[in-house]
């Protein structure tokens, strides 16, 4: 078993906490450079921004495995500056605006600390309706200038608490932690093409030509959904629940993107029973991965995905627990270990 | 002048919810200690400071009234390791959603602070149409990362959670952060006791740091009752504007503090404090608080057989989120100001506080 150390924490806080908007991924493509180059056989920053790694195995009669994860993360972009440390913005990717108002942020380059405020409850008369994207502005103090164009993130730090990790970007840093600790321990019955990939949020951009670079012969794709395993608080059982924290990695099965490849879904669910590595079927639902986009690559690639759970997405702190992180990882290691071109016949 | 920011960062770091002030009341007073010749604890908890004054015995006194509480938020039931949480002072349930706070639990063989964030549940697991809009307090979580079996181990029934926003220096010397209602008062009343230790003053100071303002007024109504001031002085916050905001309710940040007129304002206190701020160059604004000032001196005022007061207040945007914002140069003119009020002050002032002057 491959453990979560001390190593692997504060890689993931720092992959957390680097700001990644989708288009604006260059904190983190720095960090996975970094982390990939005394690893890798070739190592490609691809035209969208992706980075594509691949690791060679020595054995004969080897698989193209591709494994994907995406660096971006939703956010926001500056469209106006309107004077006095005051800039309007709008979103990228999908966040409630319901988890806007009161949160603070970091903008641009320079990581310029902002608040996203709203008027005070003594002069709001009406406190059912939602406070719209409109009538809501990035506060950046008295002198504070941003441009039009610059990124912004939540500016939640890199938590611990318990049994489980607290951060803004858990969604999908948690995949790029896990493909980087994939690369260090790469078994060499397979070729092993690593897509750490942009524009995930804004429609899977990434990812298409990543699998097309790669031609891999099955792909697996690397991320974090939901659990929305909270207490039903209208008297009815919570039975659409998609994931729940603590019971492993959840095998996806289908989502609006893609019909998981049958035959990788049971690889993967043989694959933990034999490694008695706990696991979960995502409820077959909407919501979508990477795993979408690669199917569609060239004539076609066998995908599934995998994704370790996590509360509250899109918000300024997602929750989840470090043993689904190191179960994920495990039940990956564990698969890729057993690939052999057979698997697809 | 000394630098404010580090103290002023500390008070917003420190829990202190309203009629649980005693960790910032303890900072408070370790700050003052050397600034004053006493410090006290009233009944309810406020801290008193007193600084006395050169004139002959009996002096008069002024109180200067900072309260120190916060609003905050209360575990009120926990459903599978999930708290269910209740408001203390007014906060607006819509900037819950996301927002970090520590919850100080109570539950375990001692205090500890837990971190958490408030959720807001997915709409399927609301009571039809609840989902949708802005989501009520009462269904909003506290999730704090632990195990159902920790929680119900470690947290109980009351235990305060409060914002947990990390204090930030934003461009401009502004500051955001959460409490600076009414932390940044404390931080000005702290500037006029550094600036009375070189300034002679005739009359007692006292200064107060108020407990439960936002609840009940009940620190401030029962410290003026004990310490029988001549004059009181509320410092508080007022709005600061910011865009989608009136000009008639919000005052800009970076232009001083504002001089309250209205009931709870004695008309002579506002006179002399308008004349001193003009002759000092101290910018400020006129705030209109008409019938109530939303203060201490709503209740400094009824006490004993009454007394006069004043409001000052300094600017502050989006008061009650995780995230107010003030411009230190606003608190530095305040503690200036109230300094120099102080020291203005002469043995027979009191005598001249008079209802319709001919």
């Amino acid at each position: 078993m491959i453990s979560i150390g001390a190593q692997q924490l504060k890689l993931l806080e720092k992959l957390c906490n680097a700001p990644a908007v989708s288009g604006d991924e260059g904190e983190v493509r720095r960090i996975v450079l970094e982390e990939v180059k005394s690893y890798a056989d070739e190592v490609k920053v691809d035209a969208l921004g992706s980075v594509l790694v691949t690791k060679k195995g020595s054995g004969k009669n080897r698989a193209r495995v591709m494994l994907d994860a995406h660096m971006d993360e939703v956010g926001f972009m500056i469209v106006s500056d309107d004077g006095n440390g005051f800039h309007r913005f709008e979103i990228v990717g999908s966040i409630d605006v319901r988890h806007l108002a009161g949160k603070q942020v970091i903008v641009g380059k320079d990581h310029l600390p902002g608040v996203i405020g709203t008027a005070p409850i003594h002069l709001v008369h009406d406190t059912s309706g939602k406070i719209e994207l409109n009538s809501l502005s990035i506060d950046l103090g008295a002198s504070g200038k941003a441009k039009v164009g610059e990124y912004a993130t939540f500016a939640t730090k890199f938590k611990r608490a318990g049994p489980s990790i607290l951060s803004k970007a858990i969604d999908d840093r948690i995949g790029i932690a896990i493909l980087i600790e994939l690369l260090k321990h790469a078994p060499s019955n397979i070729d092993l093409c690593l897509a750490f990939s942009v524009q995930e949020e804004i429609g899977l951009r990434g990812a298409k030509v990543a699998a097309y670079y790669f031609e891999p012969d099955l792909a697996i794709a690397v991320d974090s959904t939901p659990a929305r395993d909270l207490p039903a608080q209208n008297d009815e059982e919570n039975v659409s629940y998609n994931t729940k924290l603590g019971f492993g990695p959840a095998i996806y099965i289908a989502n609006s993107s893609t019909v998981d490849d049958p035959r990788l879904v049971r690889f993967l669910e043989e694959t933990a029973t034999k490694e008695k590595i706990p696991y979960q079927f995502r409820q077959p639902g909407g919501g979508g991965t990477d795993a979408g986009a690669i199917q569609g690559a060239r004539a076609g690639v066998p995908v599934v995905s995998v994704s370790v759970p996590h509360r509250y997405t899109h918000s300024p702190i997602s929750i989840s627990r470090v043993d689904d992180w190191k179960n994920t990882l495990n039940l990956l290691h564990s698969a890729l270990k057993r690939i052999t071109p057979a698997l697809l016949r | 002048m000394t630098d404010i920011l580090p103290f002023l960062k500390s008070l917003i770091s420190v829990s202190g919810l309203s009629a649980y002030e005693t960790p910032v009341a303890n900072l408070i007073e370790a700050k003052w200690k050397p600034l004053v010749d006493e410090t006290s604890r009233s009944r309810l908890g406020s801290l008193h400071g007193l600084k006395r004054g050169s004139g002959k015995s009996p002096r008069s006194s002024v109180l200067i009234a900072t309260h120190m509480d916060a609003i905050g938020l209360m575990v009120t039931q926990i459903t599978d390791g999930f708290l269910h949480i209740t408001e203390i002072g007014g906060i607006d349930p819509r900037v819950l959603p996301g927002t970090p706070v520590v919850v100080h639990a109570t539950g375990g063989s001692k205090p500890e602070d837990l971190p958490g964030v408030i959720v807001m549940p997915p709409a399927n697991l609301l009571p039809e149409g609840e989902g949708d809009k802005a989501v009520a307090l009462k269904y909003l979580l506290v999730d704090t990362g632990l195990s159902e079996r920790e929680v119900s181990k470690r947290v109980g029934i009351g235990d305060l959670v409060a914002y947990d926003t990390e204090p930030v220096e934003m461009s401009g010397e502004n500051v955001s952060g959460h409490s600076l209602d009414n932390r940044a008062s404390v931080a000005a009343l702290t500037i006029c006791l550094e600036e009375l230790q070189s300034k002679s003053h005739v009359w007692d100071v006292w200064a107060v740091a108020t407990t439960q303002e936002e609840v009940t007024l009940g620190g401030a109504k029962t410290s003026a009752f004990q310490i029988r001031p001549s004059i009181a002085i509320a410092v508080d916050v007022t709005h600061g504007r910011a865009p989608g905001m009136n000009d008639w309710e919000t005052f800009l940040l970076g232009k001083g503090p504002t001089l309250s007129i209205g009931a709870n304002i004695h008309p002579f206190l506002y006179k002399r404090f308008a004349e001193l701020a003009e002759k000092l160059e101290i910018p400020f604004a006129v705030e209109a608080s008409p019938a109530f000032s939303g203060t201490d001196a709503e209740t400094m005022q009824l006490a004993a057989d009454g007394i006069p007061t004043m409001v000052v207040s300094i600017p502050l945007r989006y008061m009650h989120t995780p995230v107010e914002v003030v411009a230190l140069k606003d608190i530095q003119r305040t503690g200036r100001l109230l300094a120099e009020f102080v020291a203005s002050l002469q043995a027979d002032f009191f005598e001249k506080i008079v209802w319709d002057p001919s």
